[in-house]
């Protein structure tokens, strides 16, 4: 695909990286939101590199990437600054001359840090689904608008360059439909089986062909089987893989209808759930006794 | 145009606001989206759809919208110089393609009869091995499988392009049928009724302060009842029949159910209520709980839920006699009828898709019953419920 490019195009497109696959749709939600400059928020099932498309579109577009992870107890205030009000009173208990400046004592946060980088920035707010369910409404003007007041200092902080805002969410609370209409949306979707070869390729591609033929028909029957309560996902099928070449596991090892194991060798990297390895079995059981019928 | 499409979006049910077009538009001017189709797509998916269970419709309303319309863009690329499709083609293909098509009679004779039948085509095409369009196995096209086709719709496609809105994908996400635990617990969350009640053991800062403030400093320590979800909830499960192909979702909405509310109450039933329902599906037979006894014991503030596919005979709910079980003095139907004038918030969760319940006769029996207060087990269906319970 690299042919069908044109060699021209700036190089503040993003394409993927070496590291990375990124899909058509993706890269046009991607370049879409740095052309505008507005946030981009981006869904799926949990281990299809969501957080990872940030560090990457930081390593791309060589941009300095600051991460805002969050958290259930995270306030959007926390984002912005915070008033260290204890070590000023501590300070002026020890007569401490910084007490008279209060600036001494605000610390920036990391939007704050992303704002008053030299160079553009590339920020990732991730998880903001774990948050209040008002967290995201309570940022909707700073990331519009770009900027914020400290009260306590009488400061506006602006962001000279608009910086590049990667927001990850797995869909635990809905976001305000005002928060949704500032931001570019992309959902990715869980990868085919020949995008799934090509991000294999990227991680190990020393990899033999059949190992891979043979871990991928697992890695897929395995999430098709009915009823499973977390389906493995690629961040859990590249563990595994990693795994197999640590052991050095034959492909033959991994044909699921061989007769005489019931499960994929380290199946406890794809499957993470009791009552799953369970299930499993039982299918497998099942299976064989028809056969054998 | 644009604004017809905006608009073809809005009534298929794509949420989508006036600030997102303006953005779709900016975006496209700042040449986001180069004259290709499917570029234009995917911009317009991430400007205007922002959950990913509208975008099944979107791709309906695309393909709707956009029907014939592509041909203009394969218009547009009809006027393009004869050069710009030669360095095309070499961009596109590896040496050994070139060497097969050279043996097909060269690239000239290839753009020569590319030219002749855009001369002839007339209309939109798909598959076939002659004309242009999508999906087929002619040289001209995109999409296609012919080694030395011509991709007509600029560059940009990366592998087989079949027309991506047409594929439809994304139709599993549509409509909330995904309930998970968790998504169960968030829809439930709404039924939260926070009371203080019970013995004053938290300490109260707010309380403190204040009446500290008034007696002049001197400390009085307040304490004030934990905060907790006052709401109570009596739930009625189907067990059994052709209520195990519902298990895993029953499951999960208990499991979700249990932990979020303190006083909930459940007992099981078969098919319908009748006079007495059981905790313990093990013992059913034995220890049974008479529904005398549940009319005195809860009051009338506990929400009633009924979970099941009423889907069975009309006879055994409208019959004395009529459950499969066991022989009822009294038809189901006057049970429900107690227990609704006793409860008067209720609702009944079907897991039964509800495009099917106009043909289940027993199911519009129960409906009437519960005067309408029936809702499909999904999340959607579970918000509406709440809403009823709330009222």
């Amino acid at each position: 695909m690299s042919q069908t490019r044109n060699p021209s195009a700036p190089s503040s497109k993003f394409e993927g990286t070496e590291r990375y696959v990124a899909t058509e749709d993706l890269m046009m939600a991607v370049n879409a939101a740095v052309t505008l400059a507005r946030p981009l928020l981006v869904k799926g099932e949990p281990g299809t590199g969501k957080t990872q498309l940030a560090e990457e579109i930081a390593r791309a577009l060589d941009k300095p990437l600051y991460r805002w992870h969050v958290k259930s107890t995270t306030k959007a205030q926390h984002g912005l600054y915070e008033y260290d009000a204890v070590s000023r009173l501590r300070d002026s208990q020890l007569g401490d001359a910084k007490v008279h400046d209060i600036g001494n004592y605000i610390i920036p946060g990391r939007l704050w840090e992303a704002f008053r980088s030299e160079r553009q920035a590339v920020l990732l707010i991730d998880e903001i689904d774990k948050a209040d369910i008002e967290f995201p409404n309570d940022l909707l003007l700073e990331l519009d608008r770009m900027e914020f007041y400290v009260h306590e200092t009488r400061e506006l902080v602006r962001a000279e360059r608009r910086p590049i805002v990667i927001i990850t969410s797995n869909n635990e609370k809905e976001l305000p439909d005002a928060f949704l209409r500032r931001c570019f949306f992309h959902f990715i979707r869980f990868p085919d089986v020949e995008t799934m070869t090509r991000i294999i390729g990227v991680h190990y591609p020393e990899l033999k062909r059949e190992l891979l033929a043979e871990a991928l028909n697992a890695f897929y029957k395995l999430r098709e089987v009915p009823g499973l309560k977390k389906k493995p996902s690629t961040s859990e099928l590249l563990d595994w893989i990693k795994l197999l070449l640590a052991e050095d596991i034959p492909p033959e090892a991994l044909r699921t209808d061989d007769p005489r194991k019931s499960l994929p060798p380290l199946y406890g990297a794809l499957l993470k759930n009791e009552q799953d390895v369970h299930l499993f079995e039982q299918l497998i059981f099942l299976q064989r006794r028809q056969s054998r019928q | 145009m644009l604004t017809r499409f905006f608009y073809t979006l809005r009534e298929a049910g794509v949420p989508a606001s006036v600030t997102e077009y303006l953005t779709l538009l900016e975006a496209l001017k700042q040449g986001c989206a180069n004259y290709s189709v499917d570029d234009f797509y995917f911009l317009a998916r991430a400007t205007l759809v922002k959950d990913e269970k509208h975008f099944d419709r979107f791709d309906k309303a695309f393909a709707q919208h956009f029907k014939g319309i592509e041909q203009a863009f394969d218009f547009l690329q009809r006027e393009l110089p004869e050069e710009w499709l030669r360095k095309l083609a070499e961009r596109h293909f590896t040496p050994e393609e070139m060497a097969k098509i050279e043996a097909l009679g060269g690239l000239d004779k290839l753009l020569e009869t590319l030219k002749q039948r855009l001369e002839e085509q007339k209309g939109r095409h798909e598959g076939g091995n002659k004309w242009i369009g999508t999906g087929g196995t002619s040289p001209f096209g995109h999409g296609g499988y012919n080694p030395e086709g011509i991709r007509i719709g600029g560059p940009g496609g990366q592998k087989k392009a079949v027309k991506v809105w047409e594929r439809r994908e994304f139709r599993n996400l549509d409509d909330g049928l995904e309930l998970g635990t968790r998504n169960i617990k968030v829809a439930l969350r709404k039924l939260r009724r926070f009371a203080r009640e019970g013995a004053a053991d938290q300490f109260d800062i707010d309380g403190t302060i204040s009446a500290t403030a008034r007696n002049a400093g001197l400390l009085d320590l307040r304490f004030q009842p934990e905060r907790h979800n006052a709401l109570k909830i009596l739930l009625f499960l189907d067990v059994g029949g052709s209520m195990e192909s519902h298990v895993r979702v029953c499951e999960e909405l208990f499991s979700a159910a249990r932990s979020e509310f303190k006083h909930l109450e459940y007992f099981y039933f078969h098919n319908f209520i009748y006079e007495s329902v059981w905790k313990d599906s093990r013992r059913r037979h034995g220890e049974r709980t008479s529904m005398f006894d549940i009319l005195r014991k809860y009051p009338p503030d506990y929400r009633v839920i009924f979970v099941g596919d009423a889907s069975m005979s009309p006879y055994e709910i409208m019959q004395p006699g009529g459950s499969i079980e066991h022989w009822n003095d009294e038809a189901g139907a006057v049970w429900m009828q107690r227990l609704t004038q006793r409860f008067h918030r209720h609702a009944w969760l079907n897991p039964e898709p509800e495009d099917r319940w106009d043909y289940i006769q027993s199911i519009g029996i129960a409906r009437q019953l519960l005067a309408d207060r029936m809702y499909p087990l999904t999340l959607r269906g579970l918000d509406d419920a709440i809403k009823a319970l709330k009222a």
